[in-house]
C-alpha cells in the first residue's frame, strides 16, 4: 500500500517530525516553527551530576517526545504511541501501522544511523525519524534533517530503534490517528497553550538549574571553569556546550531563531498581542548565542585564553538570560485578545 | 540572524546534507536558508574527537602495559561509558568494572565473551587481541 506522505527538510528532527505527520490533517498549516512552539520546545537546562561524553549535560530544548505529544494534545489529535520489550513486537507493530496507511515517528539512537557521517555518530538517543514505507525488507524513511530520503534494512531499523544508553528509545513509535481536520480556531487555542507553557518551563522551575535561571547560573559557573578545570577541560566543555546548542540545523542559536519564527507565525495568527515584538527579542537572544558560540570557539581553538575571556563569555550568558527573562515575562502578562 | 549571514563553512555533514536554518529575509521575515556548515561548530566537534582519541591511545597503552583488559580499549573505542555497556551486554556494572581487569577478563568464558563482541560489533578474536577493522 502507498502511503500518502511528503518528505520535508526541517531544522530540529522532532518538530520537523510533528509538522510532516501532520501535514495531511492540518492541510499544511502546522509548520515546524508553530509545532516546535505548540510543543513548547524551546528550553534550557544544565543537569547536575550528569555527565555526557565525558562533559557537561546542557539541554536546550525539552526531553525527546514532549513536542509531538505537546502539539497533538493541544490541537485535540488522540495519539498512539508504544514502547517495546520485544524487536518483534515493534517490528510487526511498524509493519502494521504501515499497513493500514499510517506514517510513524520513531525514536532512534544516532550512534548505528547508517546515513549520518561518523562525526556525528554519538551515543545520542533522541533522534526522531518517519518512516513512511516498507519495500519488501527495506524500510523508506524519511530524516527530517536530511535534504533527502533514506533506505533502512530490518537490521539497521531495529538496530536503532533498539539502541541502549540514556533515554533508550525501546522501539519507541508514535503517530496521530486520522479524523477530523485541525480548525483554525484549534490552532489559535494551542498556539496560546503553547505559550503559557512554555513561560512555565522557562520562568517557573525552582532551583536553578532550568530555564532563564539556568542559564544565569551557567553563566556564572564558566567563569570558574578556567581556575577550576584548567584550560584543556574548559575548552572542551564550552565545545560540548556549543554542541548542544547547535546539535544540528540551529544556525547557531539554540533553537531561538525557531522560536522567533513560531511567534512571529503565531503573530499573523493572534494579532494584537505583540507577539511580533517579542519575536525580535528572540532573534536578538539567538544572535547573542551565537556570539557567545564564536567567543566559545575562540577558546576552545586555543586563541584567546585568559581569564578576562571566560568573564566575557559567563557574561553572554548572564545577558542572554537577562533578555530571555525579559521577553518571557512579557509573554506572561499577555492578556490575550 | 539575517539571511545572507547563514553559515556557509563545509562540515562533514555537509559533504551528505545542507541543513535547514531559520533566518530573517531584508523585511524582517522568517524565511529557511540552508547552510553547509558552521566553523564554530566544525571546530567543537573536532575538539569532540580530539578529545576521543587521546582516551583511546591511552586505553590502548593500559591494555599494552597490562593495566587494563581490551574491553577499555574498545569502550573508548566506541564511545561507551560502563552504563551504555551495561545496557547492551546486559551485565551489571560491577561486573564490568571486574571485567576491566587483565585478570578477570582472561577467565572469562566465550559466552560472556561473545556478549562483550557483539555489543562493540566486534568478533571475540578481535576482542582479545584489541584489533581493530575500520567499519
Amino acid at each position: 500500500m502507498k502511503i500518502e506522505f511528503e518528505h520535508r527538510q526541517a531544522a530540529h528532527c522532532e518538530s520537523g517530525v510533528t509538522s510532516n505527520l501532520l501535514r495531511i490533517s492540518s492541510q499544511g498549516k502546522i509548520t515546524e516553527p508553530l509545532a516546535f512552539g505548540i510543543g513548547a520546545g524551546l528550553f534550557f537546562a544544565y543537569i547536575p551530576f550528569m555527565k555526557i561524553n565525558n562533559g557537561p549535560a546542557i539541554a536546550f530544548r525539552t526531553l525527546p517526545g514532549h513536542i509531538f505529544n505537546r502539539t497533538c494534545k493541544s490541537l485535540g489529535i488522540p495519539v498512539t504511541r508504544k514502547k517495546f520489550r520485544s524487536t518483534e513486537k515493534a517490528e510487526a507493530f511498524l509493519r502494521a501501522s504501515l499497513d493500514n496507511g499510517h506514517p510513524v515517528g520513531c525514536q532512534v539512537g544516532v550512534y548505528y544511523l547508517p546515513y549520518f557521517p561518523k562525526e556525528y555518530r554519538f551515543h545520542f538517543n533522541a533522534h526522531n525519524l518517519i518512516v513512511y514505507g516498507r519495500e519488501q525488507e527495506n524500510y523508506l524513511v524519511s530524516d527530517p534533517i536530511m535534504e533527502g530520503t533514506n533506505i533502512l534494512d530490518r537490521y539497521q531499523l531495529e538496530r536503532v530503534r533498539f539502541a541502549k544508553g540514556a533515554l533508550a528509545p525501546n522501539g519507541h513509535i508514535y503517530y496521530p490517528e486520522k479524523g477530523a481536520d485541525i480548525t483554525d480556531e484549534q490552532i489559535k487555542k494551542a498556539i496560546k497553550s503553547g505559550i503559557k507553557k512554555n513561560v512555565r518551563n522557562m520562568l517557573g522551575i525552582p532551583f536553578g538549574f532550568a530555564g532563564v535561571k539556568g542559564i544565569k547560573n551557567t553563566g556564572h559557573k564558566i567563569k570558574k571553569w578556567r581556575d577550576k578545570l584548567g584550560l584543556q577541560k574548559a575548552g572542551s566543555y564550552l565545545a560540548q556546550m556549543v554542541r548542544m546548542q547547535e546539535e544540528i540545523g540551529t544556525g547557531g542559536g539554540g533553537f531561538r531563531y525557531i522560536y522567533a519564527a513560531f511567534l512571529q507565525e503565531a503573530d499573523a495568527w493572534l494579532p494584537g498581542n505583540g507577539l511580533a515584538e517579542v519575536s525580535a527579542m528572540f532573534t536578538q537572544a539567538g544572535d547573542l548565542w551565537r556570539t557567545a558560540a564564536v567567543q566559545a570557539a575562540g577558546i576552545y581553538k586555543g586563541r584567546i585564553s585568559s581569564q578576562r575571556d571566560f568573564d566575557l563569555m559567563g557574561d553572554y550568558l548572564i545577558g542572554i538570560a537577562e533578555l530571555e527573562k525579559e521577553a518571557f515575562l512579557i509573554l506572561k502578562k499577555i492578556k490575550w485578545n | 540572524m539575517k539571511k545572507d549571514e547563514v553559515p556557509q563553512d563545509l562540515s562533514s555533514l555537509g559533504k551528505i546534507t545542507k541543513e535547514v536554518c531559520y533566518a530573517t529575509d531584508s523585511t524582517g521575515k522568517y524565511v529557511t536558508e540552508l547552510s553547509s556548515g558552521w566553523d564554530v561548530k566544525i571546530k567543537a566537534l573536532d575538539v569532540a574527537w580530539n578529545d576521543i582519541e587521546k582516551r583511546i591511545e591511552s586505553a590502548r597503552a593500559q591494555v599494552l602495559n597490562n593495566q587494563a583488559s581490551p574491553l577499555l580499549f574498545f569502550m573508548e573505542y566506541r564511545l561507551m561509558d560502563i552504563s551504555i555497556l551495561a545496557d547492551y551486554t546486559g551485565f551489571w556494572k560491577w561486573q564490568i568494572k571486574k571485567h576491566l581487569k587483565p585478570t578477570a577478563f582472561n577467565h572469562l568464558p566465550d559466552k560472556k565473551l561473545q556478549k562483550y563482541a557483539a555489543a562493540f560489533n566486534i568478533r571475540v578474536e578481535d576482542l582479545k587481541n584489541m584489533t581493530v577493522h575500520e567499519d
